[in-house]
């Protein structure tokens, strides 16, 4: 299952959760949220939320800035 | 409270329902280390700054929210990088859900090159963020009707600039900054351009509630002690605007008494 993680294509197996997906990139995700295809999914969702084919991650944090 | 402020006791920042005593909002970007922003957030007195949001980096060492938090000053995220209403939304959506907050400083520029706001995104953006619970700072141009349609929206505070964003051109039109003050019913915050302390002061002699800056003082050579500089500068032109400045004249006048002195020959 192909899926695009902040802008960087995965090679996931079918039924990979938000969650899941969060860990690819950091082991400590506080301070973190997700947008899955432009929708926030919230926190609390993470698990229970499964990607599908083409589905686009994107997983922010707050950095220095304005 | 600063000493220095025993003049207006009371007189605190009253935005979002919150009260603060300082009304410098400084910003994080610009800064060359997390180690020199913690020495500037300290000497401005701040209790508010601004963050951006960006995508999670694996590879970045610290965080400006362990600064922040370490501080005990409140985090306002921006949508800084947002061309589109529809893009600040969900960056603020985002933003709520990672820092556990429901105020954002919205910022929907119009180009690279200027920065400018753009005001029918950031109109639309407002109406939304407004409806979805969210306590709404606008980052502007300096347009008190722009302004007036905003605080009419339901946000809590108007942001307009001085000059464009990291330029030091400080205050461009002060005439309108005085508009968009005599008739705002929330807080006027200077946003944008400011480039020493003079400007920061000027923004609060004209009827600036608060001044929010960045740059002037991340990129400043001695980033602390033009910190500290500015921390003074918001108090010093707070404290002039209540204390009414004299009116301009075209002539001089006399603050000695009017009475000739004694050796008058000449």
């Amino acid at each position: 299952m192909k899926v695009t993680i902040n802008g960087m294509a995965h090679d996931l197996p079918a039924g990979t959760t938000v969650g899941q997906a969060v860990r690819e990139l950091t082991a400590a995700p506080g301070g973190v949220a997700v947008a899955l295809n432009d929708e926030v999914v919230r926190r609390g969702d993470w698990e229970s939320t499964a990607l599908g084919e083409n589905d686009r991650v994107e997983v922010l944090t707050a950095v220095q800035g304005g | 409270m600063d000493t220095r402020m025993d003049a207006a006791p009371d007189d605190a920042l009253e935005l979002g329902g919150e009260k603060f005593r300082s009304r410098l909002i400084m910003g994080t970007g610009g800064a060359p280390s997390l180690d020199v922003l913690d020495d500037a957030l300290v000497a401005s007195g701040t209790e508010i700054t601004t963050v951006a949001m960006r995508r999670l980096d694996p590879a970045a060492q610290g965080s400006v929210l362990d600064v922040l938090h370490r501080r005990g000053i409140k985090v306002l995220p921006n949508t800084a990088g947002c061309f589109t209403a529809g893009e600040a939304v969900l960056t603020a959506r985002l933003a709520r859900e990672a820092l556990g907050t429901s105020w954002v400083k919205l910022e929907v520029i119009n180009d690279e090159r200027t920065l400018l706001p753009d005001p029918i995104e950031t109109f639309d953006a407002a109406e939304r963020l407004v409806a979805d619970g969210f306590t709404v700072l606008p980052y502007i141009g300096d347009d008190p009707a722009l302004a007036r349609r905003l605080e009419q929206a339901g946000c809590a505070a108007v942001m307009p600039l001085g000059s464009p964003i990291g330029s030091g051109l400080g205050i461009r039109n002060p005439h309108n900054i005085e508009l968009i003050v005599e008739s705002a019913g929330v807080p006027v915050i200077l946003d944008a351009g400011v480039g020493t302390a003079s400007d920061a002061a000027l923004a609060m002699e004209l009827g600036c509630d608060a001044v929010l800056l960045a740059t002037a003082v991340t990129r400043a050579r001695r980033p602390a002690l033009m910190a500290a500089a500015m921390r003074d500068a918001v108090v010093a032109g707070r404290m002039a605007r209540l204390a009414g400045r004299i009116p301009r004249r075209r002539y001089a006048e006399a603050s000695s008494p009017a009475i000739a002195p004694a050796t008058k020959d000449r």
